[in-house]
């Protein structure tokens, strides 16, 4: 592999990671003040800002490798729909509380794994965000998980949300373990791990849990995906245009 | 959020130990269905500038309370009773600060 292949490659799977958290951050601060109770509130605001802070890290690194002088938040600002690489379901609306933590478990399910695989990654600065990242994603996965039992074995209303929400989110929860060209060269390289291993764990675990919950998953359901190229559904503008607008509005508004 | 008193979660009450060596303090009280959660939710609501390590979590009604009826009786009589405090002795000065 030539160094600027490698670079594009790197570049890519950093826009890939820090993207997911920014756009999962970005729905989650929505519901900074909504959230059924106070203590849910502050919770899922501590997840949003600890994957907020993670999105610094990976999109630190993106533009560093691109080296064209862009920073961190030129990419989360003022980058257009297209050029984001984050999977489907993290754009998800919040819906209601049983989609946002519905969401949440199927994302961390695979955040988890894929962070503790990429501790060993063959890029240095790749493993080190993984280790700063991996207690505060194993948190997020204990967390959403013990809701998503609590939930869904909880009152008929509480599955039924529970259910309808699983219904709903599961054809977007395949995109992260499906690899594509990107995901093949990148675990080529040492830089990621295996998808295939990530998805043996990621289903392990959502498996268990969903049973524990008393939930099932929808049989031969097709996988919807299209996030990590850039194509991206029909919410996703309205969430960059609120999570834009100041900075294109006032171009270097800082405080 | 429309909880009536019967469907509320109980109260806990919050005690976290900033440091190895130091004792349990008082911090505040939350909501919480179980003991388990009580305690996340501790770590999330009283711990997000690293003021922990290490929580304990009781459930208010669990905590007996003295009254503040009888703060008269129970407290007053320590009042007059200054012997109590070590403040007889003749400290040698080769002791120095104490």
């Amino acid at each position: 592999m030539t160094t600027s292949s490698s670079q594009s490659l790197r570049f890519e799977f950093a826009l890939r990671m820090g993207d997911n958290a920014l756009i999962l951050a970005q729905r989650l601060g929505a519901w900074c003040g909504h959230a059924p109770i106070l203590e849910e509130d502050i919770a899922m605001a501590n997840v949003a800002l600890d994957l907020l802070g993670q999105t610094k890290l990976w999109l630190a690194y993106a533009a560093e490798l691109e080296g064209e002088g862009r920073t961190a938040d030129d990419l989360a600002f003022l980058r257009e729909g297209r050029a984001f690489r984050n999977a489907l379901l993290v754009e998800q609306a919040n819906g209601d509380y049983a989609d946002t933590l519905m969401r949440q478990f199927l994302f961390d399910a695979w955040h988890l794994p894929m962070l503790e695989a990429l501790q060993g990654s063959s890029d240095p600065r790749v493993a080190e965000i993984a280790q700063k990242s991996v207690k505060e994603a194993a948190y997020h996965l204990d967390r959403s998980t013990d809701l998503v039992i609590r939930l869904g074995d909880g009152s008929e209303e509480s599955r039924a949300k529970m259910q309808r929400a699983l219904d709903d989110l599961w054809a977007f929860a395949g995109e992260l373990t499906t690899p594509d060209a990107t995901d093949k060269a990148l675990a080529e390289a040492g830089i990621a791990p295996d998808l295939a291993d990530i998805a043996r764990r990621w289903s392990a675990h959502a498996e268990q849990t969903l049973a524990d919950a008393t939930l099932t998953p929808p049989k031969d359901a097709a996988v919807r995906k299209g996030g990590k190229a850039g194509l991206h559904s029909e919410g996703f503008g309205f969430l960059l245009a609120e999570m834009q607008h100041l900075q294109r509005a006032h171009p270097g508004a800082a405080w | 959020m429309t909880n009536s008193s019967s469907t509320e979660w109980p109260l806990w009450e919050v005690f976290i130990r900033g440091q190895h060596g130091l004792a349990h303090r008082h911090v505040g009280s939350l909501h919480a269905p179980d003991a388990e959660m009580a305690v996340n939710n501790a770590r999330d609501v009283y711990t997000r500038r690293n003021e922990g390590v290490s929580i304990w979590v009781v459930k208010a009604l669990d905590i007996v309370a003295s009254a503040p009826g009888e703060k008269g009786p129970l407290f007053e009589p320590a009042n007059s009773k200054v012997y109590r405090h070590p403040t007889f002795f003749d400290i040698p000065d080769e002791i120095g600060h104490m």
